[in-house]
């Protein structure tokens, strides 16, 4: 059995010689009847957009306010101790700006102990430990909450989770075997594995509901109504229910068949290659039986494992780009050089030009009006408009003045000189350079000499769609996802032309769209659809040299990537697919393939067996026969060579050719645009770890590579 | 027409009362943030009351700017919870603030248009520290209208010794021991704590609670009063020991009309049986409450004798002094301010009517051989304001 206390956590320190310590200060609240309740305010000391962090000397000092309190409850100087955040935030998690500094399997294990050690003292002091959540509680911050004996929640906090295994790491401090123990095995499913992928969090009231909060107080007399409270189940005047604490049958009944279900869930919504959730699942199914000791041990090895792993140290990297260089663009001007949209003009009315326009007008709230060539489309776009913004009415999303206010900013027209005061011109018309050239010369007759222009196209040169401009600088690429109002990445394409006033309304323009945008070079395919084709490239060659469906997926599968390239290709539309392929292999017709036989799939329509509710069963008869016929079929293991080499080859040429300055721009671009998973780190890393950047170009795209220190036995079973 | 209707005191709360400044209790609190939590104190005491069914809210402040400001009555309704359908304004009659709030509320349910109304106010000198932000008129000074003395409130009350030599120091510095010992004493037994709504306080050193006013110095003695600066002139007579402090602080309280309390179920602490407002020479404010005292008997019928308790506002000793000797009515009277007064609690300007109301409410209950009380105060710019109230337990048999 460890004795924390008896642990020497000093190497932990030495990483944290730069740690924003979180402190616990004390201060003593009168109760009833001469009682005393020491509260802990954990507080950084900064504002509430640096949140509370666990860090090592955090956790220290949490331990020994824990021990110094326990003397004076032995003393009788106090009743019972609460903890609480400053305001806003309880505390945000662990720190894991060291995380990438740990250097060995021993002292990652020392930070999943120390944990232990410090927030586990709240059940050893001899009174009732209460902590009030007051605010955002996230991982370790939701722990310090597990570990106490009662829990009250304020009703305003927006945020409350143990998000770890999407970062790869599992809830180590605790969680792993107290949340199941106090909510019973399927809530605490639905915490640790379920909201983590679907990137939920609890509000106040959810937390209530699964019994993660004994109770929830108004947010203007939190701190007080949580202390009355405390004083009356100090008292014993307050019985707190736990209902969803989980009984004899249900540990006998329910829990394994739960944790069955979970793991069927994942293996088919993620696959088996990310580790972390399997770690999870694994604890929350071991949490069943056995004592909070045992539990705690198990996690201290689980979370030494996977800090030691390649996995977190990529998710990390992968995290800190979603936060921090998504919202720094590289490359962005002077966000004061973007011209104010006060109109908004969409060229077509299909579509895809509907969906633009309802999410301009959503986020924009300035008039959009929509052309396209006869009144007939027009009126069909408008009405598609005005359907989706009834929907998100009737869905609550919006209240009737929102509804009736974005209503009257939508309108229709064929007189495109109704353009004439748009600022911004966005055309989503028929993927073809002719079209979309003539499109915009003719609407530049109608508009502000200095309106910006944007095209949607995911693989013409912007530069040639302006060619017949009289203002060609006033263009700029404006590349959505599929689907528009849910994909959060926009590609901004810079050509030579282009200039900064047009460029810095592009990315303002993006960010009130509430995107996040990349900027790139006006280079085929730009980034994401480039790195795409190239997968697809490869995979639809395998295809036609002979290489079963299967043995294709086969070889990709330890990427971990969300879907196949055949269901990819499918999500896409088998037609889209087969002409990014031919726009790739006309620009680099070394390096990508193009494929007839995509072209007569697209033709024959499917290519996938699909049941009646969508689900895959297996490939369609009539696509296997149109493949048929190829002589040299690959292995899994040279075709996944082939993958891994052709995209660090591409990628590198894309980092030479400066499409986007770094590495963490093209890893940016393909989890936002793609979903290239956090274990990944994008692409790069992984391709990095896999020995792919050595084999081809000597090096590697990230130095040093983003790697754990090795050694991994928690991992080796985990994916079972 | 609306029927004329009785009006009542429900219940009145107010949190604690803290030292202004960098080092006082509240010096992170906001002040709405301080009246709200009184408010929400309010209604969690008397659950039987639908929020829809609270007519007006009526806040007051002296210094309505910042968080002290923006239509406090409006907004403190919407931060406490309250439906949007009631509605709420602002009062400004400086330390009579909250009293003014219960005076017109009073009013608006004796004329019938109101059922319920929540009446009260807020001082955060700490943040709002007395005539920041001010631009008198140069008129006041010019044509003389006002002495120099009339803005600042120590000296108003050191032309009241001046007026009345035999309104000594000393005897000020003993009515003001009185104040500390009286309120130490009410605190042993209890009798301020029921009405205080505890407020949570942040400060560097982490979260705690407000419990206790933080002014009251029970260690008070003669010969240290006697040794305190007298800030306003060089040996004046007015100190920081006989004087009410620099405060912070919130009041509610609930009023309705007799039948809205008889349908809801609700308890009748006092009341309401007249009220006066009254104008004296600004540079004397401290005599104010004489005539709104003799203003609010005349109509009410009474005559002081008919007083069985007195709430005063001791804004400053002298002032209180120059009332009871007015009424011959004796420092050391036992009606008077029996828990002590805002020398030891303190004095958040516009809060401080209701603190006034609460004590007398908890002293009827305890005294049923009274019939009728009053609360007064003092006002700057030379008023003072008068509530009397009736003893619902009034008992004619009881002595």
């Amino acid at each position: 059995m460890s004795d924390y206390s008896a642990l020497d956590f000093s190497p932990l320190v030495a990483l944290s010689a730069d740690e924003v310590v979180t402190h616990s200060f004390v201060r003593d609240v009168p109760l009833s009847q001469g009682r005393v309740l020491a509260l802990v305010t954990l507080d950084n000391g900064r504002d509430h957009t640096r949140p509370n962090t666990l860090g090592p000397v955090t956790l220290l000092e949490f331990a020994a306010t824990m021990d110094a309190l326990k003397l004076r409850a032995a003393r009788g100087d106090i009743h019972g101790v609460a903890v609480t955040g400053k305001p806003f935030i309880l505390a945000a998690g662990a720190d894991l700006s060291k995380v990438s500094e740990i250097p060995s399997l021993a002292t990652g294990k020392l930070l999943a102990q120390l944990g232990h050690h410090a927030l586990g003292k709240q059940s050893e002091l001899g009174v009732p430990s209460f902590v009030f959540i007051n605010g955002l509680a996230l991982g370790g911050g939701l722990e310090i909450a597990l570990n106490a004996d009662y829990r009250t929640v304020d009703a305003s906090v927006p945020a409350i989770a143990l998000p770890e295994v999407s970062l790869g790491l599992i809830p180590g401090w605790g969680g792993s075997y107290l949340l199941p123990n106090l909510v019973g095995i399927e809530n605490a499913l639905t915490v640790i594995i379920e909201n983590p992928l679907k990137n939920r969090v609890l509000k106040a009231s959810g937390a209530l509901e699964l019994g993660i909060a004994d109770v929830v107080f108004a947010s203007a007399t939190f701190l007080e109504s949580s202390i009355r409270w405390a004083d009356r189940v100090i008292a014993g005047t307050e019985t707190v229910a736990r209902p969803n604490v989980p009984g004899k049958i249900e540990r006998l009944v329910k829990w394994d068949v739960a944790v069955g279900i979970a793991r069927r869930m994942l293996e088919s919504r993620i696959g088996t290659i990310a580790t972390s959730p399997y770690v999870a699942l694994d604890l929350l199914k071991a949490a069943k039986s056995g004592s909070r000791q045992e539990g705690f041990e198990r996690e201290d090895d689980s979370l030494a494992g996977l800090i030691s792993g390649d996995q977190l140290q990529a998710s990390i990297y992968a995290f800190n780009l979603v936060q921090k260089r998504a919202k720094r663009p590289a490359g962005a001007p002077e966000k004061a050089l973007a011209r104010p949209i006060t109109k908004v003009g969409v060229i077509g009315a299909g579509l895809m030009a509907s969906q633009f326009a309802l999410l301009f007008v959503r986020r924009l709230r300035v008039p959009v009006v929509i052309t396209d060539l006869d009144q007939a489309r027009v009126d069909k776009g408008v009405a598609y408009i005005h359907a989706e913004i009834l929907a998100l009415e009737t869905r609550k999303r919006i209240t009737s003045d929102e509804a009736n206010r974005l209503r009257a900013l939508v309108t229709g027209t064929t007189d495109k000189a109704q353009f004439a005061d748009a600022d911004w011109v966005i055309e989503a018309v028929f993927e073809e350079l002719g079209v979309k050239q003539d499109v915009f010369a003719e609407i530049e007759k109608h508009i502000a000499p200095d309106a910006i222009l944007a095209t949607n196209t995911s693989s013409l040169s912007v530069e040639q769609i302006g060619a017949k401009l009289a203002h060609p600088e006033r263009l700029v690429g404006f590349h959505f996802f599929n689907p528009v109002a849910v994909m959060p990445l926009i590609e901004v394409v810079n050509t030579p032309q282009t200039n900064d006033v047009t460029l810095s309304t592009a990315m303002v323009v993006a960010g009130k769209l509430k995107k996040n945008a990349v900027i790139t070079r006006d280079t085929p395919g730009f980034v994401v659809n480039r790195i795409l084709a190239k997968v697809l490239g490869e995979a639809m060659h395998a295809v036609d040299t002979g290489t079963p469906f299967d043995v294709v997926s086969e070889a990709i599968a330890p990427f971990g990537l969300p879907m196949t390239p055949f269901e990819l290709l499918e999500l896409v539309g088998l037609k889209v697919g087969a002409h990014v392929l031919d726009t790739h292999h006309a620009a680099f017709p070394d390096r990508f393939f193009e494929s007839e036989n995509l072209h007569k799939l697209a033709e024959h329509g499917k290519l996938l067996e699909r049941d009646a509710k969508g689900k895959i069963k297996g490939y369609d008869k009539g696509a296997l026969k149109i493949v048929a016929g190829g002589t040299t079929p690959m292995t899994a293991t040279a075709l996944q060579r082939r993958f891994e080499d052709g995209l660090a080859d591409e990628i590198k040429r894309m980092l030479d050719d400066d499409v986007v300055h770094a590495a963490e721009d093209i890893d940016l671009c393909m989890i936002l645009g793609a979903g290239y998973p956090f274990q990944m780190g994008g692409v790069t890393p992984y391709l990095d770890r896999v020995g792919a950047s050595e084999r081809v170009f000597g090096g590697t795209f990230h130095t040093p590579p983003i790697r754990g220190v090795g050694a991994v036995p928690a991992l080796a079973n985990a994916a079972e | 027409m609306a029927d004329r209707a009785e009006v009542v005191f429900v219940d009145g709360v107010r949190t604690p009362f803290g030292r202004a400044g960098e080092k006082g209790m509240y010096w992170n609190t906001r002040a709405d943030d301080l009246v709200v939590k009184a408010m929400i104190g309010l209604l969690e005491r008397n659950p039987s009351v639908p929020g829809e069914r609270i007519d007006d809210v009526a806040i007051a402040a002296t210094t309505q700017t910042g968080d002290q400001g923006l239509t406090l009555g409006r907004t403190a309704a919407l931060l406490s919870g309250l439906p949007k359908s009631v509605p709420g304004f602002a009062i400004d009659r400086m330390c009579a603030g909250a009293m003014t709030a219960v005076t017109t509320m009073g009013a608006a349910i004796g004329f019938g248009a109101y059922d319920l109304a929540i009446a009260g106010g807020v001082e955060h000198m700490g943040r709002h520290p007395m005539g920041s932000g001010v631009d008198p008129n140069p008129r006041f000074l010019a044509e003389r209208l006002v002495s120099e003395d009339a803005l600042v409130m120590g000296a108003t009350a050191e032309r009241i010794h001046d007026r009345f030599p035999s309104y000594t120091k000393e005897r000020s510095d003993r009515f003001a021991l009185r104040s500390q010992q009286k309120v130490a004493a009410a605190y042993a037994a209890e009798k301020i704590q029921p009405d205080l709504v505890p407020v949570a306080i942040r400060s560097d050193a982490g979260w705690g609670l407000a419990t206790r006013d933080e002014g009251p110095r029970p260690e008070t003695t003669l010969e240290g009063l006697a040794t305190l600066k007298t800030p306003f002139r060089p040996f004046g007579r007015i100190t920081a020991g006989n004087a009410s402090g620099l405060n912070d602080g919130a009041s509610a309280c609930l009023l309705a009309s007799g039948k809205a309390a008889r349908e809801l179920g609700l308890t009748v602490k006092m009341k309401l049986v007249s009220f006066a407002f009254a104008g004296v020479e600004p540079e004397v404010m401290g005599l104010g409450p004489v005539p709104s005292t003799e203003k609010a008997l005349r109509k009410a019928g009474l005559s002081i004798t008919d007083i069985g308790l007195f709430e005063l506002n001791e804004a400053f000793a002298v002032q209180v002094i120059s009332f009871l000797d007015h009424f011959g009515i004796d420092d050391d009277d036992p009606r008077v301010n029996e828990y002590g007064g805002a020398i030891a609690i303190g004095h958040p300007l516009a809060s401080s009517g209701v603190r006034l109301m609460n004590q007398l409410a908890r002293q009827f209950s305890e005294h049923p051989e009274v019939r009728y009380g009053l609360t007064a105060m003092c006002i700057g710019l030379g008023q003072g304001g008068t509530v009397i109230w009736e003893n619902p337990h009034f008992n004619r048999k009881a002595k």
